[in-house]
């Protein structure tokens, strides 16, 4: 049985325009400690998706789904208060901006401990050691006189291992990470990276990582699924998809990176032409096709997922016409 | 956080130094005061006996500068109309202001901040448009209107409260709800408006995913935040308060010191209208000093800086 | 690269993809918004019907304001078992006609508003704008000029000053025009300070062009919104202020209708009458009402983002 399984999972927007259809028909699986990342740039849903696994969606937003499961129980029925014992208990999230993320008001250890007390019944003490425990274990020197510290006399590296450790504090299942390194320092966002990996392995969680970032994903994840408008336009196993990319928009994602030792100096960067569209009424056929070289009169039709492999399969029905190109 | 309390002491002095000197000019601006202190039916040698009297033929910076000294001293001289020094009256009279003042405060406060909170929590819904509502139509209604009808509805046609006077804790509820009604609208949108933004910050995210209650959220994470101006405010508030009582305290006839104030205008007595103007604008001052600090000392980034 | 596609209906048509919206001009869509917005059409009706009515004062009111009558003293208003036609509102304590002089009341009161407003607001612009977009040492000692005026009491320096000048409407005027001018400086001091870093600023300033010209045409329009809508709430500021000073009998003299004089007035009376100070208190509070409510609406239509 996954940890997670979301079948179709479905986010609307109600706007004076008309109704966004911010996410269609998602659906994804994480086994227990595998990291499955979701990658796809600013305004393809992912990080919507996220919010939506853990029922943190904003007031106006609408979810449906035919399922939405976590450890076999039902997510889409379940009362707030149920949730609230699964948020951060079970399941936790990472943000992605730190700098904004902790309350200016009260101390790095107050946060965490209240992270931890809130769901188990452990005294102050207990609590202390194991927010101490969890600072050393991100790589927080002095972990006890930071635990004094106020959110802003620490930097942003910092605050994220905070952040990640204030997850980590009950041990969840479940790690959803939105962007955790986005924000940061080119020079740290490895660091956090190997950090989230390391853990990941160590506590046995499971991890989503949602990113824009295609480098971030061949370190780390288990498997990848594109978004893209909304939906997932391809979905597989992280090797196979980097080795044979099948969606034209996720061949156009890697041929924007400039590869060291193969990309030629000079060589213009492949830039995907064209821009999102616009998500509001009811969307039919591939959002991608105004960008697509291979697009087809057939491709505003029904849309369906062809599979390329045992777990790797792409929504695109012109698959076949790109292999003869590429 | 000790140079900021510093930084903010100096200022508060300047201004209220400039403040006095803009009391003491202002009254002398209105021409000659000998003439208006000896009457119109004074004769010119009796007004320039009353000039060498009160001193008012030395230069004004000299006139200034010996008033400003004495009244650091707390003489400010006698009172031209009732007999008795200026201090002394002061004294006798500002303890009713200053209760007027708290309670009025205490009311507001209790009324409005719950009421943002509220409206904040349950934005968009009813609540929100009647806290809103309620505070537009709050803002419309004259201070000395609210007195009077209040006296009319509980004093007159109900008989629960009296109509006027300082003498029990009673004669403090009508005015008490009609000088603090002033406030409630600046305080309910203040609070409300803080709340709507820490509502909606980021660590309200990360509280909310760490499957803390809405009651904590709201309390411990959100209102701690939010509350900082409102103190501010309401120290600012409790300023404005002490000044725009005159007209409460002339509506039920309490002997504070706005009443006071009045009859002195009304009388041309000077030294005691130069007094309140000074006390109330250093009372003033001061507030907005110890809001600035409270501002401070509850933001742990400017007081650990 | 832009599909204009055909018809778009949101319920059942395909959807838009790369679909410019239309162009609307600023003023149509300001009307449009206005229009929605239920405080400011109420507030914007009632308003107008009080202007109206106090410019039409001498074809409405059916008597002399001053006119007095000792003989039909307080009688009161037509919903009353007394009440006549003849004195719809009733008459005071003179046997002046209530009606009339609430007519003529009005026009005291706007008149107030408006001069008063006129003054604080240009006095007020002027020090904001300066200090926003001069800043440095100027910005300093005009700031520091902001908070020793609002340091200062108000109410009581009103007062005073309104007393040394002796009482009267063109007094009154001119101490509220010279004391009420902070809320303009510090609304139009961010506002300008706002401005003043922009591109287009530093434009005008690259090709020559002069600080008057640029303080004139490029600052003050771009802050108009601002101003009117602090305009509005100092009119109300100002009417609820000489209210007050009226009735504590420093404002405008008798036997000028100010409607704050006419509760002063009528205090005495309230016991048995309530009528005598309800009726010229209610109209306060709908004038002031109506004014808040533009006001707000106003601000609400042309920059919702600084909703207080």
């Amino acid at each position: 049985m996954a940890l997670l399984d979301v079948q179709d999972l479905v986010i609307d927007i109600p706007t004076p325009n008309g109704v966004l259809h911010a996410v269609s028909e998602v659906s994804f699986s994480v086994e227990r400690g595998e990291t499955l990342a979701i990658v796809g740039e600013s305004g393809s849903g992912k990080s919507l998706t996220s919010l939506a696994i853990m029922d943190l969606l904003p007031r106006v937003a609408k979810r449906r789904a035919a399922r939405l499961t976590f450890e076999g129980t039902d997510l889409l029925s379940m009362a707030e208060p149920q949730m609230r014992k699964l948020r951060g208990n079970r399941m936790a999230m990472i943000f992605q901006e730190p700098m904004t993320s902790l309350n200016p008001a009260y101390t790095i250890g107050n946060q965490l401990m209240e992270a931890l007390r809130c769901h188990e019944d452990v005294g102050a003490d207990k609590a202390r050691a194991r927010a101490i425990e969890l600072l050393e274990r991100v790589g927080i020197a002095g972990a006890e006189r930071r635990l004094l510290q106020y959110p802003h006399q620490l930097s942003g590296g910092l605050r994220q291992r905070v952040m990640i450790a204030m997850a980590l504090m009950c041990k969840p299942d479940l790690i959803i990470a939105d962007e955790p390194t986005t924000a940061l320092d080119v020079t740290i966002q490895a660091q956090i990276l190997r950090l989230l990996h390391d853990l990941k392995k160590e506590f046995g969680m499971a991890m989503i990582l949602i990113t824009h970032d295609l480098g971030v994903v061949a370190r780390v994840a288990d498997k990848v699924a594109v978004m893209y408008a909304g939906a997932i336009v391809e979905r597989g196993p992280a090797r196979a998809v980097f080795k044979a990319p099948s969606h034209p928009y996720t061949r156009g994602l890697l041929n924007c990176i400039p590869v060291p030792g193969r990309t030629a100096p000079g060589t213009p960067l492949g830039a995907i032409r064209g821009q999102l569209p616009n998500l509001i009424g009811r969307l039919e056929g591939c959002a991608f096709r105004d960008r697509c070289d291979f697009a087809t009169p057939e491709c505003a039709g029904q849309m369906r997922y062809i599979p390329i492999d045992a777990s790797h399969d792409v929504r695109c029905i012109r698959v076949e016409a790109q292999k003869a190109v590429a | 956080m000790l140079a900021y309390t510093i930084q903010r002491l100096i200022v508060a002095l300047s201004v209220a130094i400039t403040v006095s000197i803009v009391a003491f000019f202002l009254l002398h601006l209105s021409g000659d005061i000998a003439v208006s202190i000896a009457g119109p039916e004074s004769t010119p040698a009796q007004v320039e006996q009353i000039r060498q009297q009160f001193g008012l033929d030395r230069p004004l910076v000299v006139q200034y500068l010996d008033w400003l000294w004495k009244a650091v001293r707390f003489d400010f001289g006698n009172s031209f109309y009732f007999r008795d020094t200026v201090v002394s009256l002061i004294a006798s009279r500002i303890p009713v202001t200053l209760t007027l003042g708290a309670i009025s405060l205490c009311l507001s406060l209790l009324v409005a901040v719950p009421l943002g909170v509220l409206a904040a929590v349950y934005n968009g819904t009813i609540i929100d448009r009647l806290a809103l509502s309620f505070s537009v139509i709050g803002q419309a209604i004259p201070t000395f209107c609210l007195g009077l009808g209040l006296i009319i509805l509980f004093s007159v046609t109900l008989r629960w409260l009296p109509v006027s006077g300082a003498s029990t804790w009673k004669h403090y509820i009508l005015p008490s709800i009609a000088l603090g009604w002033y406030a409630v609208p600046a305080v309910m949108r203040l609070s409300r408006n803080g709340m709507l933004e820490v509502l909606s910050a980021d660590y309200i995210r990360t509280a909310r995913a760490k499957g803390l209650s809405p009651r904590v959220v709201i309390f411990k994470h959100a209102l701690r935040n939010a509350i900082i101006p409102v103190v501010a405010l309401a120290a600012v508030q409790f300023g404005f308060m002490l000044g725009g009582s005159i007209v409460i305290e002339a509506v039920f006839s309490m002997h504070g010191l706005g009443y006071l104030a009045w009859e002195a205008i009304a009388r041309n007595d000077f030294p005691v209208v130069q007094a309140v103007v000074l006390i109330l604008a250093t009372i003033y001052v001061g507030l907005t000093f110890l809001a600035d600090i409270i501002n401070a000392f509850l933001d742990p980034r400017i007081r650990l800086a | 690269m832009s599909n204009i596609a055909p018809s778009i209906d949101p319920a059942t048509g395909p959807a838009q993809f790369d679909v410019a919206p239309a162009r609307r001009s600023p003023l149509s869509a300001f009307l449009r918004r206005a229009r929605r917005h239920g405080g400011l059409i109420i507030g914007a009706s009632v308003l107008l019907v009080i202007i109206v009515a106090a410019l039409a004062a001498p074809l409405l009111a059916p008597h002399d304001p001053y006119a007095q009558n000792l003989a039909q003293r307080l009688i009161p208003p037509i919903w009353h078992p007394k009440g006549t036609w003849e004195h719809v509102l009733g008459t005071d304590k003179l046997g002046r006609d209530y009606l009339s002089r609430l007519l003529y009341g009005a026009r005291i009161s706007l008149l107030i508003g408006v001069l008063t407003v006129a003054i604080s607001g240009v006095i007020g612009t002027v020090v904001g704008i300066c200090a926003g977009y001069f800043g440095g040492r100027v910005d300093a000692v005009l700031s520091y000029v902001i908070t020793t005026r609002l340091a200062l009491p108000v109410v009581l320096v009103a007062l005073a000053s309104a007393a040394l000048v002796g009482g009267s409407l063109e007094g009154v005027i001119i101490v509220l025009g010279l004391l009420l001018w902070d809320r303009f400086a510090v609304v139009t001091r961010s506002a300008t300070q706002q401005i003043a870093r922009t591109d287009y600023i530093a434009a005008a300033q690259a090709i020559g062009c002069s600080t008057p010209r640029i303080l004139f045409m490029e600052i003050l329009p771009n802050i108009l919104n601002a101003l009117i809508v602090v305009a509005t709430l100092e009119m109300a500021h100002a009417i609820l202020l000489e209210a007050a000073l009226s009735f504590l009998g420093l404002g405008v003299q008798p036997p000028l209708p100010s409607w704050g004089l006419m509760i002063a007035e009528g205090k005495q009376y309230m016991f048995f009458s309530a009528w005598v100070i309800g009726v010229p208190a209610t109209a306060l509070i709908f004038l002031v009402l109506a004014i808040n409510l533009v006001g707000d609406g106003l601000r609400d239509v042309t920059a919702p983002e600084n909703r207080t």
